[in-house]
């Protein structure tokens, strides 16, 4: 038998196990499972070798660890990755909706209706209003979702707290708050059931906002924790353990990564630069913040686009600090353009064929720059790195609420009743792709690297774990 | 005295019209369109020629131009009302050639050899008196007014040709003749407009209302969002305000924005521009090429604490460079923008690039 079928095999048994020990489990649609299904579905369309010989596979219990690591990465090496699609972007396909439906029904967590005209290149995303928030359909107070994540639910929502570092950290403190809450039931272990406790949470959050890369990519870190935790620690040790995860987590992948993006970054502004900004990244702002500290001198132009107008908070946090600015749209950065000598954009993901996902029109603002042969700095952390491959902006967005794009003016509100005009729709864009040739260079807390360098960044960060 | 009333009606008319230029390009987009500044301007200037005192053509284009100057200066950003006095002065120039008798020479082009040869001609100084003359060059006038109140109708009929079923059309902003355009291939054929708004004036809004009303399916995206959709899009249809020298353009802010990602994906870029918007200018003269309007459109005087430490800007126009765009269709026809500097060779006198 060759080496293949051998660990074919061994995952067979190991899967067959699991779904004993997970049965009541549902199919998820969170990426760690994803994972997990990848190794588990590739290999069960292989035609089954004799099931006799499955004694061969019991030897692999010992050495579990070290087997599931090798078996992951021989397998990913030869056979093609197929993962399951996530949820949010199958919205056109009414068996995806039906299985989502009876999931939540199941969490009690209420599904959240589109809303408003989509336009039909976007049918397969979801479109919510913001005047409808998840929670006026939950009943107060919620027995199955913890308060501190209702509360973080309805703050994604409104867009009160926005910006990935920021969702993150959020999702985080109130990951914290229910694991200080939570108590094991009795004949139930703390890694498998905090794990399910979580499931309903996460769901209820993806409604409220679809989830980011950045806050996939803590809650993976979050389950993994969990249920390495070894089955005879108690249960102070084990939340303590847990807590201090977290805490570790938020100070290593976005404080101390900001600190050493800043140290990195500021080596690449000297004086008298003019520098560009588009929106308002934390890290962006942090990286001028420390700069100007070090008495660089230098001035910021900042360009703005509504709806959301995001410029404007970056805009007060850099006046605050004394740093002198010039505020455009982002229509007119074609005119501001000659005269910046460098810009700094702030990513949401890197995707792992190189493309930055961003805040919509942060590809036209590397588009003009390319065009007037101007540098631009992408700064992103490495837990924003996504295993995910995107070629355009259609297949995997967001939607936004798309009365934002309303506006009035002069006392005339033109788009006031585009919901009865049957041929208009609003389409409000939240995330856009970036192609590589526009970018010059990627600021990470590894050091500087070219856009097409991620992959690699992420394989190297898949062994460690 | 009823040749001096007459007078003072010509002037408080010229008044009338220079104030209100003064107030209606206060940029907020146009109170008037582009074509009905151009009739105006031709129907004062046609009423100019029949009510002011003048005997020869030199007399006329003297008067023409003073008052040219002091209309151009009311408002530099409306350049249709520089074409249309160009215009009249060549329709001037031509009348009293075709007067003179002299023959059909087409001396715009100066060749080195006219100029060693011929050096009589352009000392001309157009003195002579020829009673038909004010009676020709009205009736040119008239044919102009006719010429212009043509052409949205001669750029909408060629829709057609270049509009197919099912196609994503991309637009910026509001044009008149782009919307009659668009209005014409709907009645045949169906296709797909995305328009972006345009912010901070966000014209986009009414071009799109009025788009989905004729029947048209219309999507409204944010300037940011231009680069994102702009690879499903088969063509970029836009207006302009002003058609540069060089074949660039004067169009609203983000329209090199768009240009651009239409040169990224290949799409090609058309542009719907009647023939009294071509200028004989250049984009090189930096001080009247852009305009600003009051940034508060931009950042708010609700913002107050950060007003006074903020620079704002916000222009209106934005340049385009020949090279991103494919095709000009104007009411005589589909041109390259290689060829525009002979239309403008056709259409103004070369003396009179400068009033």
């Amino acid at each position: 038998m060759t080496k293949e079928e051998k660990q074919r095999l061994r995952k067979e048994k190991k899967q067959q196990k699991k779904n004993k020990e997970k049965k009541d489990d549902n199919a998820s649609q969170e990426s760690e499972k994803e994972k997990k299904s990848v190794s588990s579905s590739s290999s069960a369309p292989q035609p089954p070798t004799q099931p006799a010989t499955q004694k061969g596979g019991s030897s692999c219990c010992s050495l579990k660890n070290v087997h599931d690591m090798v078996q992951k990465v021989t397998l990913i090496l030869i056979f093609p990755v197929v993962k399951r699609l996530p949820e949010h972007i199958q919205v056109d396909n009414p068996d995806v909706l039906k299985k989502l439906a009876k999931k939540l029904e199941r969490q009690q967590i209420p599904l959240r209706l589109d809303y408003g005209y989509k336009v039909s290149l976007f049918s397969h995303l979801h479109q919510y209003s913001r005047k409808a928030p998840l929670t006026q359909q939950l009943s107060i107070p919620s027995s199955v979702i913890h308060p501190a994540i209702v509360r973080l639910g309805l703050q994604y929502s409104q867009g009160i707290v926005a910006g990935s570092n920021a969702r993150s950290v959020a999702l985080l403190h109130a990951f914290k708050q229910v694991i200080r809450d939570y108590t094991t039931p009795p004949n139930e272990e703390l890694s498998r059931d905090l794990v399910n406790k979580l499931k309903p949470y996460i769901s209820f959050l993806n409604q409220c906002r679809p989830l980011s890369a950045s806050m996939g990519n803590a809650i993976k870190y979050i389950k993994k924790e969990i249920s390495n935790i070894p089955s005879q620690c108690k249960e102070e040790e084990a939340k303590g353990k847990l807590l201090n995860c977290i805490e570790c987590y938020i100070n290593e992948k976005i404080i101390l990564a900001a600190k050493a993006i800043a140290k990195y970054a500021i080596e690449k502004i000297s004086d008298g630069d003019v520098i560009l900004v588009y929106g308002c990244s934390s890290l962006v702002n942090h990286i001028l913040c420390e700069a100007f500290e070090k008495n660089r001198k230098f001035r910021v132009i900042v360009v703005d686009s509504r709806p959301r107008l995001e410029g404007r908070e970056a805009l007060r946090r850099l006046v605050q600090r004394g740093i002198s600015c010039t505020y455009v749209l982002i229509s007119a950065v074609s005119y501001i353009l000659p005269e910046v000598s460098k810009v700094f954009l702030g990513a949401h993901a890197l995707l792992a064929n190189g493309y930055v996902m961003s805040r919509v029109g942060t590809s036209q603002i590397a588009l003009v720059a390319k065009a007037f042969n101007v540098p631009v700095l992408v700064c992103c952390e490495t837990y924003k790195f996504c295993e995910r491959v995107q070629t355009d902006s259609f297949v995997s967005n967001e939607l936004d609420d798309p009365d934002d794009l309303i506006v009035t003016r002069k006392g005339k509100t033109q788009l006031e009743d585009w919901q009865q005009v049957p041929l208009l729709g609003l389409l409000n864009l939240v995330y856009d792709v970036t192609p590589p040739d526009f970018v010059d260079l990627v600021i990470t807390d590894l050091g500087m690297i070219p856009c097409t360098s991620v992959p690699v960044v992420l394989r190297v960060k898949n062994v460690d774990l | 005295m009823p040749g001096s009333d007459k007078e003072t009606d010509l002037t408080e008319r010229i008044e009338a019209f220079l104030s209100d230029l003064k107030r209606g390009g206060s940029g907020t987009g146009p109170l008037r369109g582009s074509a009905e500044t151009a009739r105006e301007t031709t129907a004062l200037l046609r009423r100019i020629t029949a009510q002011a005192r003048w005997s020869s053509a030199g007399d006329l284009m003297e008067i023409i131009r003073k008052e040219g100057r002091r209309m151009t200066a009311a408002q530099p950003s409306e350049t249709t009302v520089g074409n249309m006095i160009r215009r009249v002065l060549k329709i001037i120039r031509e009348e009293y050639a075709r007067s003179r008798g002299s023959s059909e020479e087409t001396d715009q082009q100066e060749s080195l050899h006219k100029l060693l040869t011929s050096g009589g001609l352009s000392e001309e100084n157009f003195r002579q008196h020829f009673a038909a003359l004010k009676a020709n060059v009205i009736e040119a006038i008239n044919e102009l007014l006719t010429e212009l109140e043509g052409t949205t109708d001669n750029i909408a009929m060629q829709a057609l040709e270049h509009i197919h079923s099912n196609e994503v059309i991309m637009t910026i902003g509001r044009s008149r003749t782009v919307e009659a355009f668009l209005k014409d291939a709907a009645r045949k054929r169906k296709f797909h407009v995305i328009v972006a708004e345009c912010a901070p004036f966000c014209q986009g809004h009414e071009m799109a209302t009025s788009l989905s009303k004729a029947g048209i399916e219309t999507t409204v995206i944010t300037d940011a969002a231009i680069f994102a959709v702009m690879s499903r899009v088969n063509k970029v249809i836009i207006g302009t305000q002003t058609v540069l020298a060089n074949g660039g353009l004067r169009a609203v802010n983000g329209t090199h924005t768009l240009a651009l990602a239409a040169k990224h994906h290949s799409t090609p870029l058309i542009v719907c521009a009647p023939m009294f918007k071509l200028s004989p200018q250049f984009p090189n003269e930096e001080d009247t090429f852009h305009k600003f309007v009051s940034p508060h459109e931009v950042l708010p005087f609700t913002e107050g604490e950060i007003l006074s430490k903020v620079n704002v800007h916000c222009p209106v126009f934005d340049y385009v460079p020949p090279e991103l765009i494919t095709l000009f269709i104007s009411n005589i026809g589909g041109h390259a923008p290689s060829y525009i500097y002979r239309l403008m060779s056709e259409l103004y006198h070369p003396e009179d690039h400068e009033l």
